[in-house]
């Protein structure tokens, strides 16, 4: 089998050979870029042991309790040359990064530590984990309950005998956390909205000059009637919020200081040096859950991303209900009834051109267009109440996804017209010489023919619009919405709100965040549930355009 | 029946290779089949040499159960073609074509690739109008109103004119739902209404006994010869009076085609038929009148016994007896 250079290339397998492995590459890219986030980001959620140990430096000597985040090397040089004296004779020296946690006491959740000052480290099992609503994690040993100031049950810094009353409490707590949840966010919400609701049907009366003692006094009762509801609800608060400051709990943290926290704070309670796999694992599905299905806390640091994700879908979706009767009906007239010629091919031209135009270029241009002129137009017109306040002249929902909506406007005419052009002559003729007249065809035989090339361009225009981020930051995407844009009030989709949006949450969470460290994993754990949303948006497109493909099966056999 | 119609379609395949042009033109190539038809084809002609003129058709033996002789004076004019120009563009395609399609008849235009056959039969519909840059001259008249005048309504004229192509081109729909487009069209949606003209125009298209138990299923499933028929039960459907039929089996194979020939032959009662075909076989065998075209003229039209076995034009006969095609 011996073969010269020469016959090897002329039989073409070196291009099979580069492309081939043009391929192989690119798999193999997509897939370590896929683990590696997955890795990053999900580990982030496994319940770590906690540490304690003595770090013994040349200047000092510490307690330290904690998770170990990182291990980097450093080159032994760079730390001499910082300053600190170390014996080692490697060239490298480990260096651990540990969460220490007890922002409240130190001030910060990091340290960084080099291995050969980290001595006797031990995993105590009576260590105890605290998450809490402020100030980040607790780390510290259990050592008193109190309840209503007094204290209820005492342990010594190594004993557990309290941990299942503490557990007990927490769960009391939650309870009353989540009954307050429900009544600050739906029942209060609702009235809140209702009152503003009428404050605006008031103003509007006014400004149509029909503000009639009589109508006034209506809104009045209506109003009064919220009210009372309100104050029922307030008072109602007042005690559940008595009711959950009731307990609080005291521990030891790592430099013997002592600290008393209210049971209200706590989101969950954990021994992770206690938990075997099948615990850990447990608590593992609950954080996940937490983070797919709950607000964010501390500046997006904590707690889970749900209005991102729904942000994010509700937007991709809107924008595909606008984009595609808009891209459609362009590319049906630029194919089927606009005369051929110089105008149409400049348009066309101007069309792919407009495909490649930076998509901040976009933002600025909704921004201008589409928020400052017909947003404040629109408020003129249909919501002068409200006025100085804007409605729809400020950044929102339906800006965004309109702004979308024309960025990808041209993948979709482009897709739409090679599918029409696809329609064999012979369907329309047939549909012609059976009378009907050309608008008839179309909408009966060739669009529903075309309606598979159609999808393709949403599914193009969907994967484009959900990675977007650049222009969406400055037409409606906030770092934190305060309600979701589709809700159980009046009109249920609330276009005019401001929304989340996941490509934006990593940028927010990585990049502006008060606390980078700790908000990392999230960036990553965000990043891949943004490649695992886009890819569900586009799955469910292709499923459509597969099942329309099978049911307009091309008629060339 | 079955046998018998096989027979049949034997007989039309064979006939049909003799009669290909590039047969006639690479003869000495040709394969084993075609050469012994030749052979059979040339004692054929040496029996009826001395009563015509010797052509590559026998018409006598088409079995085609007319015994009267027709004129074309005594028909009933359905359309009437006045000295018409067709361009295309700046060539022109069709020179003054003169000539009538007689009601309740079928016409058969034959003539070499390329010679307008098809561009005239696709301007009795005004199919030439979706074509860019065609224009006409002349006039097509039906009853009395030209065609091509401006305040004609295109759509109706072409449900009073319906057309089956070359190629089956039914839509990506269910076999009754193909059917019940025409009359949807027309706005029909009663459901009785529907269902009854589909029975009838599936019967009528001799399709009804093998779909009727599957009218929901999608027409695309259909054998290429059932696709036509349904194509013709579509266009049927709607009632129009003339039924243009471009090369309506040369897609087809010889059984399909055989059936299509025998649903002409039903058909020919009830529409004017007009008909395009490449096998002049097969003009024999289903029409009563003959268009001979060639080079964009209309060299001669008439009846089709007269024009196959007595014709007047050098050209036609050239044509018919395979000298040039």
């Amino acid at each position: 089998m011996r073969e010269s250079f020469g016959s090897w290339t002329r039989s073409g397998s070196p291009w099979v050979w580069l492309n081939a492995g043009a391929v192989a590459i690119s798999v193999v890219m997509v897939i370590g870029l896929l683990a590696l986030i997955a890795s990053r980001g999900l580990g982030h959620f496994w319940p770590a042991a906690v540490l304690e140990t003595e770090v013994r430096t040349p200047d000092q000597v510490y307690h330290l309790v904690g998770e170990k985040v990182e291990t980097v090397s450093v080159p032994t040089e760079q730390i001499r040359s910082a300053g600190i004296q170390i014996q080692s004779e490697k060239e490298t020296v480990e260096r651990f990064l540990i969460k220490t946690g007890n922002r409240d006491v130190y001030g910060s959740d990091f340290r960084w530590v080099l291995e050969e000052f980290v001595q006797d480290v031990t995993y105590p099992e009576n260590l105890i984990a605290v998450e809490r609503r402020e100030w980040g994690n607790l780390y510290g040993y259990l050592l008193a309950l109190k309840e209503k100031g007094e204290t209820v049950a005492v342990q010594a810094a190594g004993e557990n005998s309290i941990w299942p009353e503490f557990e007990k409490r927490i769960e009391r707590a939650l309870a009353i956390h989540e009954e307050i949840y429900q009544i600050e966010k739906h029942d209060i919400g609702r009235i809140n909205y209702a009152i503003e609701r009428l404050r605006l049907k008031q103003r509007g009366f006014e400004l149509k000059g029909e503000d009639s003692p009589q109508n006034i006094a209506e809104l009045d009762a209506e109003r009064a009637v919220l009210n009372a509801e309100y104050e029922v609800l307030q008072r109602q608060l007042a005690e559940l919020y008595i009711a959950a400051n009731r307990d609080s709990f005291v521990t030891q943290a790592m430099n013997g200081q002592t600290v008393e926290v209210s049971l209200s704070k706590v989101v969950r309670a954990y021994q992770p040096n206690q938990m075997g796999v099948m615990a850990k694992m447990g608590f593992y599905g609950s954080k996940l859950w937490e983070f797919l299905t709950d607000e964010p806390r501390e500046a997006n640091t904590e707690g889970g991303i749900f209005p991102a994700i729904f942000g994010t879908v509700m937007m991709v979706i809107l924008m595909s209900i606008l984009v595609t009767p808009f891209g459609v009906v362009a590319a049906v007239y630029l194919r089927e009834y606009a005369k051929q010629g110089f105008i149409t091919r400049m348009i066309r031209i101007a069309v792919n051109n407009l495909a490649g135009v930076p998509s901040i270029v976009y933002g600025v241009f909704g921004l201008g267009f589409f928020v400052y002129f017909l947003g404040g137009h629109v408020d003129e017109l249909f919501f002068p109440e409200a006025l100085p306040a804007p409605t729809f002249g400020t950044p929102g929902l339906m800006w965004a996804s309109l702004t979308l909506a024309l960025l990808t406007v041209p993948v979709v005419i482009v897709a739409t017209e090679e599918g029409l052009a696809r329609i064999p002559r012979t369907v329309r003729e047939g549909s012609l010489a059976l009378g009907a007249t050309k608008a008839e065809t179309l909408w009966r035989v060739v669009l529903p023919m075309a309606s598979p090339a159609m999808m393709t361009g949403v599914i193009l225009a969907v994967a484009r619009a959900a990675g977007e981020v650049a222009p969406l930051m400055l037409v409606g995407v906030v770092k934190l919405a305060p309600s979701l844009p589709l809700d159980g009030n009046y009109p249920f989709i609330h276009l005019d709100q401001k929304f989340m949006h996941l490509g934006f949450h990593i940028y927010d969470v990585g990049f502006q965040s008060p606390n980078v460290e700790a908000a990392r994993p999230l960036v990553y754990a965000t990043a891949l549930l943004l490649v695992i949303v886009i890819a569900l948006l586009n799955l469910s497109a292709i499923s459509i355009r597969n099942h329309l493909r099978e049911k307009y099966k091309s008629l060339e056999m | 029946m079955e046998a018998q119609a096989e027979k049949k379609a034997t007989e039309a395949l064979a006939v049909a290779d003799e009669q290909t042009p590039a047969n006639n033109a690479t003869g000495s190539s040709m394969t084993d089949t075609s050469s012994s038809m030749t052979d059979k084809n040339s004692a054929t002609d040496a029996k009826h040499s001395s009563d015509s003129k010797s052509h590559g058709i026998d018409i006598s033996a088409m079995n085609r159960g007319e015994g009267n002789t027709l004129t074309i004076e005594q028909e009933t004019t359905c359309l009437d073609v006045r000295n018409m120009d067709l361009f295309y563009g700046t060539k022109q395609a069709l020179f003054d074509v003169n000539m009538i399609i007689p009601k309740q008849r079928v016409t058969a235009f034959i003539g070499p690739s390329g010679c307008g056959k098809s561009t005239l039969l696709r301007s009795l519909n005004r199919m030439n109008d979706l074509v860019d840059g065609c224009r006409i001259t002349g006039e097509i008249n039906m009853e009395g109103q030209n065609i091509y005048d401006k305040n004609v309504d295109v759509a109706e004229l072409r449900r009073r004119v319906g057309m089956v192509f070359q190629k089956p081109n039914p839509f990506p729909k269910s076999i009754y739902e193909n059917v019940a487009y025409g009359l949807r069209i027309q706005g029909i949606n009663k459901k009785r209404v529907l269902d009854e003209a589909v029975e009838w125009a599936l019967r009528s298209a001799a399709l009804w006994d093998e779909v009727k138990d599957r009218l929901h299923e999608s027409a695309l499933g259909m054998s290429g010869g059932q696709q036509q028929r349904l194509v013709i039960a579509r266009t049927i459907a709607v009632k129009p009076e003339v039924l243009l039929l471009d090369e309506p089996a040369s897609a087809l194979d010889p059984i399909s085609t055989l059936k299509i020939e025998e649903l002409i032959y039903e058909l020919k009662d009830k529409f004017t038929i007009a008909i395009v075909t490449h096998n002049m076989q097969q003009a024999a065998r289903v029409s009563d009148y003959t268009a001979f075209m060639y080079m964009g003229n209309l060299i001669e039209f008439g009846n089709t016994d007269m024009l196959f076995t007595n014709p007047k034009e050098k050209k036609t006969e050239d044509y018919i007896t395979g000298r040039y095609g």
